[in-house]
């Protein structure tokens, strides 16, 4: 199976967030930055699929230069090459858009599967995956813990609210959008992280894919959420802060 | 171009609490531009679903109806939306942000050239759209600039199904028709199953009355036994959010959270939770929240009723201490 696994560079989780002076973007300056966590889980489901049943994986990212380590650090985990579309704007361009240049990046490929993680840490959004869908007309199923292969296709396990889940069957080439937790991410190896020095990395500049991306939807403005809620905040030592708490929720909020 | 429209989803047969909010916001956008609002409907029977929805003042009512409907698929939901759209010409077309949407909603955008403003959790003048980016760490404005109908998905909880305007109507004037979409079989492409439940579950985290819950911030599962003391010593379930039962640390039926349990308890505990959308929605019917995080900036904080910003290997222990100290 031929494999293509869209993935997406976002801010470390722990990073600390600052408005632009504009105030239409976080402030970049000095973020660090990791693949997107569903995005490894969909990786790691491509590279199980390889050593299941032979074929290749390619990962696909859309991103400025920065997004390098984030490939690499993909092809040192066993991805067999990479695309990377070379956009230096991608958070002006609304989810559409981004789809737009990953499915013209795809198309020539023909690959037997699209995956791609359920959501971005950063935006949040899950559209990537079922829209890529869409425009590449291929059928598609998203919020997927297990992939098997079967003669016709595949069988996917899609987690459903509240601990419910669903087998569904599709036939193959489709797009799967990949929920964190189904597999056990592996680490990149010395020999893998040496090997990933010598694999193919094409770079597609964005203007060469001659993609209409002109946003339907503008992000405006980005803002630090009002607090809603009177939160209060104990001060103290570990010990003084945890004496004042039990004794709010005892005689104050009347818990315990 | 007129109207706002509502995409209705049932849960066991009656109108979800998700798609009343969605109603509710409905109403809202529907006041700032000045239209009616009106709710579809979408199934293979959904006669008494339309009914139910009928019994709120709305424009109207349309029952979306077709054989391969009584199943949902994205392609089949797509399909009936699409040519339903195409007759209406919506200005805006407002759905629940269930997992059902999220799988077929930006398809159905995508197919008239415009992008889903999912997961809104505000909406003002304009119309412009609050969304939450960076985990809840930032709130983002979205303005629609396309020409076709605007697609919009809401955030449970974000507006209240109290809310909706009921005027003084007698239930069931809404006007109620049937829409027939053309599907053909070949059209559908995946074959979905029975909807069934992982393992069987031993804790019923929805009934518990305190529960200690624990994200990321624990670092190591060798740090697990601590937090068990402070359970133990509050008589409190364990529970966690999603990351830590993805790495097998507690089982997952402990998860908290919208693809996990939802809970209503007395007393919860966040501990090193950082209070992602998905977490909040689980914790929302807690009566009192207190939060322990070192990140003074963390979204958690601003669900809790208590708060204290530092260590858990250091303020954990000294809580439990506390709480033995208290029971004496």
């Amino acid at each position: 199976m031929k494999i293509i696994v869209a993935i997406k560079q976002v801010p470390e989780r722990d990073a600390q967030i600052r408005i632009d002076a504009a105030g239409k973007w976080m402030d970049e300056s000095g973020l660090q930055w990791a693949l997107n966590e569903s995005d490894a889980y969909a990786l790691e489901e491509a590279l199980q699929l390889k050593e299941k049943h032979g074929g290749e994986v390619v990962v696909l990212t859309a991103g400025p230069e920065r997004v390098g380590p984030t490939i690499r650090e993909a092809l040192a985990k066993g991805a067999d090459r990479a695309i990377h579309i070379d956009c230096a704007d991608l958070n002006k361009l609304d989810a559409l858009g981004v789809a737009r240049f990953l499915a013209a990046a795809i198309k020539p490929e023909n690959p037997d599967l699209v995956l791609t993680g359920l959501q971005s840490d950063d935006l949040g959004q899950g559209q990537t995956g079922v829209i890529l869908a869409e425009l590449l007309g291929l059928p598609h199923s998203s919020l997927i813990l297990h992939v098997d292969k079967t003669d016709s296709g595949l069988t996917v396990k899609r987690e459903l609210e509240e601990g419910w889940f669903q087998l569904i069957e599709l036939p193959i080439p489709a797009v799967l959008t990949i929920q964190s937790g189904g597999n056990k991410l592996r680490y990149a190896t010395l020999m893998g992280i040496k090997r990933a020095k010598t694999k193919e990395v094409r770079v597609l500049p964005a203007a060469e894919l001659a993609i209409d991306t002109a946003p339907v939807v503008i992000l405006e403005r980005v803002t630090l959420p009002q607090k809603q809620k009177s939160t209060q905040m104990i001060p103290g030592s570990p010990k003084e802060a945890a004496a004042a708490l039990v004794e709010k929720l005892k005689f104050e909020a009347r818990v315990l | 171009m007129s109207g706002v429209w509502v995409v209705i989803e049932d849960k066991d047969g009656r109108v979800s609490r998700a798609s009343w909010e969605a109603v509710a916001a409905g109403q809202k956008l529907a006041a700032l531009t000045g239209q009616p609002v009106n709710a579809a409907v979408l199934g293979a029977q959904t006669e008494a679903l339309a009914a139910e929805v009928a019994s709120k003042a709305l424009g109207s009512v349309v029952r979306i109806e077709h054989p391969l409907l009584a199943v949902y698929t994205a392609e089949g939901f797509t399909l009936a939306l699409q040519q339903f759209i195409e007759q209406e010409s919506p200005t805006q077309v407002v759905f629940p942000h269930t997992y059902q949407v999220r799988d077929y909603a930006p398809k159905l955008a995508a197919r008239f050239g415009q992008a889903l403003i999912c997961d809104v959790t505000a909406l003002a003048d304009g119309p412009v759209f609050t969304r939450q980016l960076m985990q809840g760490r930032l709130n983002g404005s979205y303005r629609p600039t396309g020409n076709g109908p605007c697609f919009v998905s809401v955030q449970a909880g974000a507006f209240r199904h109290e809310d909706i305007i009921i005027a003084d109507v007698q239930p069931g004037s809404s006007a109620v028709s049937v829409f027939t979409p053309a599907i053909e079989p070949a059209q559908i492409r995946t074959r979905p199953s029975e909807r069934f439940r992982g393992a069987e579950q031993t804790v019923d985290l929805g009934a518990a009355q305190r529960i200690v819950g624990v994200g990321r911030g624990i670092k190591d599962a060798a740090n697990l036994p601590m937090i068990q003391a402070l359970a133990t010593a509050l008589g409190a379930e364990l529970g966690a959010s999603r990351p830590i039962c993805d790495l097998g640390w507690l089982a997952m039926e402990r998860q908290i959270g919208s693809s996990g349990q939802t809970i209503a308890p007395k007393l919860y505990f966040a501990l090193g939770i950082s209070g992602a959308i998905q977490h909040l929605v689980g914790i929302k019917g807690s009566q009192c929240i207190v939060a322990i995080n070192k990140d003074p900036n963390a979204p958690i904080f601003e669900a809790a009723d208590y708060g204290i910003i530092g260590d858990l290997m250091e303020v954990v222990p000294a809580l439990t201490e506390a709480v033995k100290a208290a029971q004496q």
